[in-house]
């Protein structure tokens, strides 16, 4: 439980860990919160030979607001997104959702951005982060992109951040009158990870649903949208979240682990997102 | 100067007061003397290198690659060490035919299961001791390994020991009356198949040890995070060869143990080896993912349990056959842990006969020995199950069940088929009260309605009427069981010259506060405060004499020492303040710290000023020493066996197959109690210990022999929000074999608890045709279990490819329902 021996370098600024990163590539690792990183330095399992901290890159922290946006730092960490009222008056599911990880203490270093950057399937925010249709701002040598919630996890703890770049910061639309929502989490203990989580927001007008979103934690190498029930339930009344939620499963391939097996979690999702629609629609 | 002025107040009783530990403040501030917080001038650092395969062959192993490493002063494999390897001593040969195989404390030519110890490295710092165990080469040659026991007792298993021909490793038969007799008799014949799965012990401090080598007259000192300084003397000395003299054994402040330091382990041997032959002080503290793997594992046993009985419920006789994982090695007590529940399956309930078997076995995976309860949580598990699966069947009320077959309160005591005899009971006063907190029948009611309006959430009722054995033990039944120690326990108690008071135990607490209890005990035998008294424990050097902790013995044992000796210093007080105040010491009455004359009121000497005497030794009566102290050991007669009624309901989401407990209601009878918060923390920590074992801990292996729940992440246990709140009350029926009335608690809240959840969860699911569910019953389980019927408790593959067999009625010839297998008079 000792990591082999690795360079540290603490970034002042962004543009500084874009240049470490740069010069070393493959052999470099961003270091966040620390909560998911360092645990696989102790494990051996990952051998990286410089750590960039950005922990003290001050734009990297803290949540505003920029018209119709949220924008959140990568290097917020949960507690102080739990404690944000603009989170929780704009985008109530992100509050809801962050509240289910881990312990106290956990959360009192493990950031926002880091739980994205690591995207585990079974991290509870890669599924919000897609039902919010978060959008990404990535820093590279060549400057700065924006990459869109579908295009950012890529595989198994694989997202669209190469090895060269830094995630900075979050947009997430700010959600207003008429949407309501909710993350149902599944999991034995209170402060493990999700063996299958739903993540739903839900627009209604005049009593029927005329938009829904919804992430799914744990149903495959990736967090998913599970489209099949976003569209079944357009323009659908609360009778018929049931029916919809059958879809749950989908195109969806989750693990067999200790955890549960592929059809029981397939089984959990139907049950979770008729739960979680329901609640987000007020029904 | 009035005598007035020295005379305390009548001083109140303080035990039954809740006194607050003594221990806490110190602990909950940090002000704490672990082992792995010792620093030593010029301590060096151990690492081990651990087998990554449950089976291999060494072919070749060289480690001078890590002598290479910066910082690194030694490192050795076995050949390395040679004799001074050692081998752990099982020191508990259950049969004359066990088969014993050896323990070297780093494998020779062979590894057995992942974790086994195959080099070291010793260096200046941990990190550089981890570093270079990286450079040291290990070429294995796998070998087949055997992870489960019906594989590994089949024809041609592969052989976790091939010199010994056999993973058997022994059988052990036991009982009372006449089994076939009884089950000739019997209207029905009841058989089940349950299996109690492997745990880790996850004690809060993993295990550490430091051995300081340049004590004075080459005496070496050992550190260590256990529950038995005494006992790991003892053995350290003969597996060594080093004199016992010449070891010091100190427990410092440990943190939690449930069996799992009750040992001794093959670092405490090395670290004591080594820096003998470095000749300098050495350090080894585990890392949890360590714990997991080679700190002995507890449980595992395969049970098939049946009973005799009439169709009214009698109970005529049980047959009780058991196979019990003993993992790679044996470790110290390793075979005798299932014969310590031998003599609880009979419970609290009358027959007329016992059959008792069981069988070791030996697989490549970790070993197993004592976790809290040993022995004892395995059998009144399989009963209490028993019992309401059988009242299921007979469709009877599972407390009334009961009723028609346990010791009624006016048959103490009472001499049980397994031959113990109980002093005292009463669970027909524990059961009504616990029935009454519970509110038994509104349950009932509110589950009726719930089964019939078919809510998917269903509420299950499950009972356990639990007693147990413990106070470990009378030494001569653990002669007659081929145990090869005593069970007794030693105290002193001293008055020092400016009058506080000393008192040395043998026993060695690890969270229990031992120091506050027996500060209690001792102020009311010698009439001070609790304040005035220093308790010390865990050091050869300072307490020499002492069998340490564990199967609830200590207030039974030690404290019951501790009572003896101060008796003792008061007999001899006596006989000082007699000659001082020139009276007739059969004239003189103790009370609150102090003899007076009988009807001479203003005449009389405080224990302190006799003590003070009794130091400058000017003025003593002819023939007696001075100083004021006395020791007790004291070999207990019998056993304790506290008891209680346990009620728990479950709500279960049969959407998800999700169980949460609703409510708790444990009424234990342990006698009489000396610290009542103490009680309570010891019952709500055995209670979270059992619920998890119930529903959230199981150490399960892959086909290859690795351990998957090797980390937190996957083996659960449960914290503050996983559990419910508990309603505890007691009954006091006083023990009458010891002077003290008390029975044992560390253990009750953990041997009661795990068959009331379980029996809930599957009383939630009968209408569902559910009639086991295993543990840990996990939400899948339980959902598989409603689900697909042939799923037998829940398990996700089809009955057969399991090879634990799961857990599987019997169906025989002639039977109607499931497990009845009609025989004699039928109905
Ligand atoms: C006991 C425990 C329980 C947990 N339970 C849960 C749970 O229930 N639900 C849940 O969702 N999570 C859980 N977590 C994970 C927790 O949320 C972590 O905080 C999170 O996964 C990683 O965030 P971090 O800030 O600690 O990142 P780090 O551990 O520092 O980094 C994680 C990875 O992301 C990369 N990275 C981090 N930040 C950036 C960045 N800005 N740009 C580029 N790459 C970056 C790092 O290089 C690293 O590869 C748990 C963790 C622990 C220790």
């Amino acid at each position: 439980m000792i990591p082999a021996a690795f360079d540290y370098v603490r970034a002042g600024s962004v543009d500084e860990a874009v240049r470490v990163l740069g010069e070393r590539g493959e052999d470099a690792k961003v270091l966040a919160g620390g909560q998911s990183l360092i645990p696989l330095l102790r494990l051996r399992l990952s051998y990286p030979e410089v750590v960039v901290d950005v922990g003290r890159v001050e734009e990297m922290h803290g949540v505003r607001e920029d018209g119709e946006h949220l924008v959140i730092g990568a290097m917020t960490t949960h507690a102080e997104v739990i404690d944000s009222d603009l989170v929780r008056t704009h985008c109530g599911l992100l509050s809801e959702a962050t509240e289910t990880v881990a312990d106290p203490a956990v959360r009192h270093r493990g950031t926002f951005g880091g739980s994205l950057a690591h995207a585990d399937p079974a991290g509870d925010l890669p599924a919000v982060a897609l039902a919010l249709d978060a959008e990404f701002v990535i820093a590279g040598s060549g400057g700065r992109r924006t990459v869109p919630a579908q295009g950012f996890f890529v595989d198994y703890l694989q997202t669209a951040v190469g090895a060269d770049e830094v995630l900075v910061e979050v947009r997430l639309p700010k959600l207003g009158a008429g949407w309501g929502h909710r993350y149902e989490k599944f999991h034995r203990v209170a402060q493990s990870w999700a063996i299958v989580g739903v993540a739903a927001v839900v627009h209604r007008s005049n009593g029927s649903i005329d938009q829904a979103r919804i992430g799914l934690t744990n149903m495959g190498p990736t967090p998913l949208r599970a489209s099949a029930v976003e569209q079944a339930l357009s323009g659908a009344d609360v009778s018929g979240i049931g029916a919809a939620a059958e879809h749950a499963a989908d195109d969806t391939s989750p693990a067999s682990d200790l955890g549960g097996a592929a059809d029981y979690r397939q089984h959990l999702a139907r049950v979770l997102t008729r739960r979680a629609v329901s609640a987000a629609a007020g029904g | 100067m009035t005598e007035t002025v020295e005379r305390p107040l009548a001083r109140e009783n303080s035990v039954g007061q809740p006194l607050r530990r003594k221990e806490d403040a110190r602990l909950v501030t940090g002000r704490t003397n672990w082992t792995d917080n010792i620093v030593l001038p010029g301590m060096l650092h151990m690492a081990v290198l651990r087998s990554p395969m449950a089976h291999a062959r060494i072919t070749r192993i060289d480690v001078s690659g890590a002598l290479q490493r910066p910082g690194v002063v030694a490192a050795y494999s076995a050949a390395d060490l040679g004799d001074a390897n050692g081998s752990i001593p099982c020191v508990w040969p259950v049969t004359d035919d066990m088969v014993s195989p050896p323990h070297p404390c780093l494998a020779i030519d062979e590894v057995r299961y992942v974790g086994d110890a195959v080099a070291v490295v010793i260096a200046a710092d941990r990190y550089a001791a981890a570093d270079a165990l990286e450079a040291i080469d290990v070429d294995y040659e796998p070998l087949p390994a055997v992870v489960e026991m019906p594989a590994a007792l089949a024809e041609g298993s592969p052989l976790v020991h091939s010199e010994s021909g056999t993973n058997k490793c022994y059988t052990w038969e036991f009982g009372g009356g006449d089994y076939e007799a009884a089950k000739a008799k019997a209207d029905r014949v009841f058989t089940r198949h349950y299996v109690n799965q492997r745990l880790i012990p996850m004690a809060m401090e993993p295990r550490a040890v430091v051995a300081n080598p340049t004590g004075p007259d080459g005496e070496i000192t050992l550190w260590s995070a256990t529950q038995i300084p005494h006992v790991l003397r003892v053995l350290l000395a003969l597996v060594t060869g080093i004199p016992e003299n010449k070891i010091r054994v100190i427990a410092p402040d440990v943190g939690g143990g449930f069996g799992s330091k009750l040992q001794l382990y093959r670092e405490e041997v090395l670290a004591v080896v080594i820096a003998n032959r470095l000749g300098r002080p050495l350090k080894w503290t585990e890392s949890r993912s360590e714990n997991a793997q080679v700190t002995h594992h507890g449980r595992d046993q395969l049970q098939e349990i049946e009973l005799a009985v009439t169709n009214e419920g009698k109970i005529l006789g049980l047959r009780v056959d058991l196979t019990a994982n003993m993992g790679a090695y044996l470790h110290i007590i390793t075979p005798g842990v299932p014969l310590l529940g031998a003599f609880m399956f009979n419970s609290i309930y009358k027959m007329e006969a016992l059959s008792f078997t069981c069988t070791g076995v030996f697989t490549n995976t970790t070993p197993t020995d004592a976790y809290r309860g040993a022995g004892r949580p395995e059998a009144t598990f399989a009963i209490e199950r028993i019992m309401d699966d059988l009242a299921a069947e007979l469709g009877v009320d599972p407390l009334e069940l009961r009723r028609r077959n346990w010791i009624t309160h006016e048959e103490f005591p009472y001499t049980t088929i397994a031959g113990l005899e109980y002093d005292s009971g009463n669970y027909e006063a524990a059961t009504a009260r616990a029935v009454e907190l519970f509110d038994y029948d509104g349950l009932r009611a509110e589950q009726k309605a719930r089964r019939e309006r078919k809510d998917p959430v269903q509420l299950g009722i499950g009972v356990s009427t639990f007693t147990e054995m413990c106070g470990l033990a009378p030494s001569r039944v653990l002669g007659s069981l081929k145990y090869v120690a005593g069970g007794w326990e030693h105290a002193t108690v001293r008055i020092l010259p400016t009058g506080v008071v000393e008192v040395v135990t043998g026993t060695s607490p690890h969270g229990q506060g031992h120091v506050t209890a027996w500060s209690q005990i001792a102020a009311d035998a010698l009439g001070v405060d609790p304040s005035a008294v220093q308790v010390i424990h865990g050091d050869t050097g300072t307490s020499p004499y002492g069998m340490d902790s564990y199967g609830s013995r200590s207030l039974v044992v030690g404290g019951v020492a501790l009572v003896q000796a101060a008796e003792r210093v008061v007999e001899k007080a006596k006989v000082i303040a007699a000659h001082l105040l020139e009276a007739d010491a059969a004239d003189l009455e103790y009370k609150d710290g102090a003899f007076n004359v009988k009807g001479s009121p203003g005449s009389s000497k405080t224990i302190q000023e006799v003590a003070f005497e009794a130091f400058t030794a000017h003025n003593l009566p002819d023939g007696v020493e001075p100083t004021l102290q006395a020791n007790s050991t004291l070999d207990p007669s019998t056993f304790s066996f506290p008891h209680g009624t346990h009620l728990c309901a479950v709500d279960i989401d049969t959407e998800t197959g999700m169980t949460k407990i609703r409510t708790y209601v444990c009424v234990d009878d342990i006698g009489k109690v000396i610290n009542p918060m103490i009680v309570e923390g010891q019952v709500h920590g055995g209670l979270a210990q059992g619920i998890a074992q119930a529903l959230f801990e199981e150490a399960v292996y892959d086909d290859a022999g690795n351990l998957v729940t090797g980390s937190l992440v996957d083996y659960l246990v449960p914290a503050a929000p996983d559990l419910p709140h508990f309603t505890t009350d007691r009954t006091e029926t006083p023990s009458t074999t010891n002077p003290l009335g008390v029975k044992g608690v560390g253990e009750a809240g953990t041997i009661a608890s795990t068959p009331a959840v379980v029996n809930a969860v599957v009383d939630a699911l009968r209408p569902f045709g559910v009639d086991d569910v295993r543990m840990a019953c996990t939400p899948e389980r339980v959902w598989r279990a409603i689900n697909d019927a042939g799923s037998k408790g829940g398990d996700r593959a089809a009955e057969g490819t399991v090879a634990y067999g799961g857990a599987t009625t019997e169906s025989t010839a002639g039977g109607q329902g499931d497990g009845i297998e009609k025989t004699g008079g039928q109905a």
